[in-house]
């Protein structure tokens, strides 16, 4: 299935402790620089909280902490905006790269030895030069429903 | 589906709807003409719009029902009710093919011979050449709506109709009138008239072009006049799908918003050269929010329009009478409301019917008329509607529903006991309880009161009950205009903001140190003392897990000095929310929250404000139900505690003694004349009873024990009760002490002698039930049956109005030895309703702190009824303070007692009397 979605496309990169990641361009509504942000009590701890984008209201979450990766030292961050459902997410991230094309022929499936939560959100793996972009899987990562049953 | 189809399905379903209110009406007023005529032309409409289509199944039904309707105008048949249900049972047919028609786009297979058989038996005889001509002829007649002016039944039909078609038929009616014999067509078309009198008004832009040539002549049309304000109004709306207004809505929903935010920069910026600009658009918009609103209003009487035919049939299946009275149908509210509460209402109105109303034998043995009544009233109450639905039935029978709830374990026969009438017909909306002891096919379903409310407070309304037995039972229904935009008061916790729905917050009340409202603690249990009652309190704080960075670790959990308390009601259970700050209410739009959250209960919703930063919207139902759990979790350590919010506050002196067993127990202090020693060497025995010579009589002795022996010697305590001349001795083991202690029985007693058990310092005690041994002693204490009648006309009567089981009981004796005739009953509605059946009493002694009306506002009623405004008053209360006795004495009391001091009591009764008494 990966194969089929992923055929000549042009990703949105951003990094997260040093790792390159990439999103569909298309699935990208907006790249925001930090915003105020409404913390969410009682929300899981990567839910970061809401904030308001043109009059939507839009719930930031912080991948690393998705990732169960340490928080980062600076706190103000920019934020990737994706549509999922009916519903807006920003995925604070530590920086944004450029839009990369790339070459489908350098895809690989995910290595079996990664890290479970990896595997979990990562569609699998591009092959560029003298770096790795990892594919996030928007879906399943805002997918907590799943998540949680998986848990 | 095809524009033309589901244009006719909406206009018919309408149309159906209107009959059915129609039709029951005319069963109630069958020599109304106007009715009928007008019942006739939906009828007919129905009719000629189906023969237009192409569908002669639902044509030959409509036919059928036509030709009685037919005979009821032309007054060859009478209306009767055997009629009218046939009429109903045609529609009935009708309605099931226009849902199949709906789905499938096709006129269902099926026979209707039956029912069309039976519609014209009923309409027997005077079948003239109505009948037969139907479905072939309807069509190509309908789509030249030229005919009908020849008919002079219909003329006036046809001539309406036309007014309100367009132009060029109605001229061409006009014309036919005059020409009728000269275009063959339209003599065609005259033979089936009735069929067709009222093509559809999808018919009439097709047929228009063509008249228009041969109607040339501008005849002002003689029937304009004619055409009643009813079809003007039709003309002059149109129908827009509702997609297209709530998109309409949801737009100036952020239109709002955008200017709100406009608004809070403009504050900022107090020369600025858009002052101006702003507070025009600030208008406009305020308008435009308005006007979209207000396509989104109807009248609530949509939702009502079923209800009369429902009510009918109920009538006619329950064999009961029932009037249904419909006040305030033009009251308006948000279509999306309307919707949510159409099911509920419905729901609620066939209850009321069904289980509120008694057959009419009852009725009339109740001395009620004969026909029950169901109101619904509606009207507008501060950004609200308040629906009503009230009948005059039986009320809700308090046992029952205690019964009900033992049964189905959703409380425990204690837990009944402690509660008020009030608090006990709350069970009806608690899921799993039905009052109905058989289900009838009209209710009793499964879907209970407890759906109601859910469904209900889904849309953020509220739903109340009153009921008195015997008198019926009143539910009101409190729910906002609209859902889109609510009104929501903005708190800060922890320099958080978020938006609490007003319709929830019952008041704002700040707390200090200093100042008259302290939050106290019970077991670390936050509380407030509002109005002499305990007000539970949650923490927003602690509730949201928030934390403030500005404060220091230690203080963390400590509450600060001054807070703002947010007082809450969700249903009957009001709580405080403790908030740091409290800003201004502001209109918010709600907006969901995102999937991710919806797991979490506290919040309903999220909101953007004027600020433009995105608020969290706290959801009261679900700090409720949160806070409810904190109770569970704490219930053993703060069970005692716990048991005070919700029991009686009022503390009762209570001697503790034991006999028998170790278990304490105790009988009320206020009770007791004196406490003895006596000598057991000079108890002697007298008819198989022990006595003691005691103050020159003969006192009786009655051992706490059954089996009890006394011993030869040696001294053992008494408790001794007296009543004017006799007195008795109430054998005990030992006096433990004195107790001032909150009372609350909890346990009712399965041992005859106690009313059960309470925890009285701390321990598991009996309370005892001293009129038990009182009888022992004299069987006629309480003034025999026998002795009565002759007793009674010095005795005497006071009425007692108290709330608390306890006191009732405790008081019902005292008073009772002290030579009164008492009646005690529990709530001051109660108290009005003995003074309507004509009661009299001599003085009137009524607690003050009572659920409902209290005691002042129930003085104050009394006052102002000639029957008992002479009756002296006292009041009763646990609390004495000076200004309570102004107040009291204001509201028309005579004196004001406290509740425990029994001297007091019996010497303020003594003194009123003798007032009475010398007076008279």
């Amino acid at each position: 299935m990966s194969d089929t979605y992923l055929e000549n496309e042009d990703f949105v990169t951003f990094y997260i402790a040093g790792q390159l990641f990439g999103v569909p361009v298309l699935s990208v509504q907006d790249i925001i620089n930090p915003q105020r942000i409404t913390p969410i009590p009682l929300a899981p701890p990567e839910i970061a909280g809401s904030l308001n984008l043109r009059g939507r209201i839009v719930t930031a979450i912080d991948v690393r902490k998705r990732l169960g990766l340490p928080a980062r030292e600076e706190k103000e961050s920019m934020s990737i905006v994706v549509e999922n459902g009916h519903d807006l997410y920003s995925l604070m991230v530590d920086s944004v790269g450029e839009v990369l094309g790339v070459d489908e022929s350098s895809f690989e499936r995910n290595p079996p030895t990664l890290d479970q939560r990896f595997r979990d959100y990562s569609q699998g793996i591009y092959r560029l030069d003298g770096k790795l972009l990892v594919i996030l899987d928007v879906n399943r990562f805002l997918d907590y429903g799943r998540n949680a049953d998986a848990a | 589906m095809d524009d033309l189809l589901s244009e006719f399905l909406t206009e018919t379903n309408e149309g159906l709807t209107t009959l059915d209110m129609e039709l029951v009406k005319l069963e109630q007023n069958p020599n109304d003409a106007e009715l009928l005529s007008s019942i006739f032309r939906l009828m007919h409409t129905i009719k000629g719009t189906c023969g237009f289509l192409g569908l002669p199944r639902l044509e030959s039904v409509a036919h059928a029902g036509e030709n009685i309707m037919n005979k009821f105008r032309d007054k060859e048949l009478s209306v009767t009710a055997t009629g009218v249900s046939l009429i109903l049972e045609c529609l009935d047919q009708i309605r099931e093919i226009l849902t199949t028609l709906e789905a499938t786009e096709q006129e269902p297979e099926g026979d209707d011979s039956d029912l069309i058989s039976r519609l014209n038996a009923h309409a027997e005889g005077g079948d003239v050449g109505e009948a037969a001509p139907a479905p072939a002829e309807a069509a190509p007649a309908a789509a030249a709506p030229v005919e009908a002016a020849a008919d002079d039944d219909d003329e006036e039909d046809e001539l309406e109709r036309a007014f309100r078609e367009a132009l060029g038929p109605e001229e061409l009616a006009a014309q036919a009138a005059d020409e009728a014999s000269d275009a063959p067509e339209a003599a065609q078309v005259s033979e089936v008239v009735e069929l067709n009198a009222e093509a559809p008004p999808p018919a009439a832009p097709a047929p228009a072009p063509a008249p228009k040539p041969a109607a040339k002549k501008p005849t002002p049309p003689p029937a304009a006049p004619a055409g009643d304000s009813g079809s003007s109004v039709a003309n002059q709306s149109i129908r827009v799908s509702v997609e297209v207004l709530e998109n309409l809505m949801t737009m100036v929903s952020e239109l709002v918003l955008t200017r709100n935010q406009t608004l809070q920069i403009l504050r900022a910026h107090k020369e600025s050269d858009f002052a101006t600009p702003l507070q025009r658009l600030n208008h406009v918009v305020s308008d435009l929010q308005e006007g979209v609103m207000k396509t989104r209003m109807q009248p609530i009487g949509n939702a009502w329009a079923k209800l009369p035919r429902i009510i009918r049939d109920l009538s006619h299946e329950l064999d009961k009478k029932i009037d249904l009275v419909m006040k305030g149908a033009e009251t308006e509210l948000d279509r999306q409301v309307l919707e949510l509460i159409k099911d509920p209402l419905t729901h609620m109105v066939r209850n009321s019917a069904d289980h509120g109303l008694e057959m009419p034998n009852d009725r009339v043995a109740a001395g009620k008329p004969e026909t029950g009544q169901v109101i619904l009233n509606a009207f507008h109450e501060g950004g609200h509607i308040i629906i009503q639905i009230s009948d005059d039935g039986k009320g809700l029978n308090t046992n029952r529903i205690k019964e009900k709830c033992v049964e189905n374990g959703l409380a425990s026969e204690a837990e009944m006991d402690g509660m008020n009438d009030q608090q006990i017909q709350q069970f009806i909306f608690k899921p799993g309880f039905s009052t109905a002891a058989e289900v009838t096919a009209v209710s009793g379903r499964g879907v209970g009161m407890d759906v109601v409310r859910t469904n209900i407070e889904k849309i953020g309304g509220t739903v109340e009950l009153s009921s008195t037995e015997g008198k019926g039972t009143i539910f009101t229904i409190k729910i906002p205009l609209t859902l889109a935009i609510v009104s929501a008061l903005i708190v800060e916790c922890c320099k958080e903001r978020f938006a609490i729905p007003q319709l929830s917050v019952v008041e704002l009340v700040r707390t200090s140190a200093h100042s008259e409202h302290t939050i106290e603690h019970i077991n670390e249990t936050p509380v407030l003392r509002l109005r002499n009652r305990l007000l539970p309190l949650v923490t927003l704080r602690d509730l949201l897990k928030l934390t403030d960075d500005d404060e220091p670790e230690g203080e963390e959990k400590e509450i600060r000095e001054d807070n703002f308390i947010v007082v809450s009601q969700v249903g009957t259970y009001t709580f405080g929310i403790i908030v740091d700050r409290v800003f201004d209410t502001e209109e918010i739009v709600v907006k969901p929250v995102a999937p991710i959250l919806r797991d979490i209960q506290l919040f309903s919703g999220n909101t953007i404000l004027g600020d433009g930063a995105v608020v969290m919207i706290l959801d009261p139902n679900g700090i409720a139900a949160a806070t409810g759990e904190i109770a569970v979790a704490d219930a053993d350590l703060g069970a005692h505690e716990d048991r005070h919010l919700t029991g009686n506050d009022e503390k009762v002196a209570m001697l503790v003694f034991r006999s028998g067993d170790d278990a304490p127990k105790a009988v009320p202090l206020a009770l007791i004349a004196r406490l003895e020693e006596i000598d057991l060497a000079k108890v002697e025995t007298s008819g198989g009873q022990h006595v003691v010579q005691y103050r020159g009589q003969l006192m009786p002795l009655i051992p706490m024990q059954p089996g009890m022996e006394l011993e030869k010697e040696g001294r053992q305590p008494v408790l001794v009760f007296s009543d004017r001349e006799r007195s008795m001795g109430l054998v005990v083991d030992e006096i433990i002490d004195i107790v001032e202690d909150r009372m609350n029985v909890e346990l009712s007693a399965e041992k005859e002698g106690y009313i059960g058990s309470a925890i009285i310092a701390e321990k598991a005690t009996d309370v005892v039930d001293a009129g038990y041994f009182l009888t022992q002693a004299y069987p006629d204490w309480f003034g025999s049956e026998a002795g009565k009648e002759n007793f009674e006309s010095d005795r005497s009567r006071i009425l007692l109005v108290d709330d608390s089981p306890f006191f009732r009981n405790l008081l019902m004796p005292m008073l009772s030895v002290a030579g009164y005739e008492v009646k005690a009953v529990e709530s001051a509605s109660e108290a009005l309703n003995l003074c309507e059946n004509g009661e009299k009493f001599d003085v009137i002694i009524s607690d003050i702190e009572m659920p409902g009306m209290n005691g002042f506002e129930f003085a104050e009623a009394v006052r102002e009824d000639h029957r008992w405004s002479k009756t002296p008053m006292v009041a009763l209360s646990a609390f004495a303070s000076p200004a309570d006795l102004m107040r009291g004495r204001a509201a028309g009391f005579k004196d004001y007692v406290s509740k425990t001091d029994r001297e007091a009591l019996l010497m303020t009764l003594q003194d009123t009397i003798a007032e009475l008494k010398g007076a008279a």
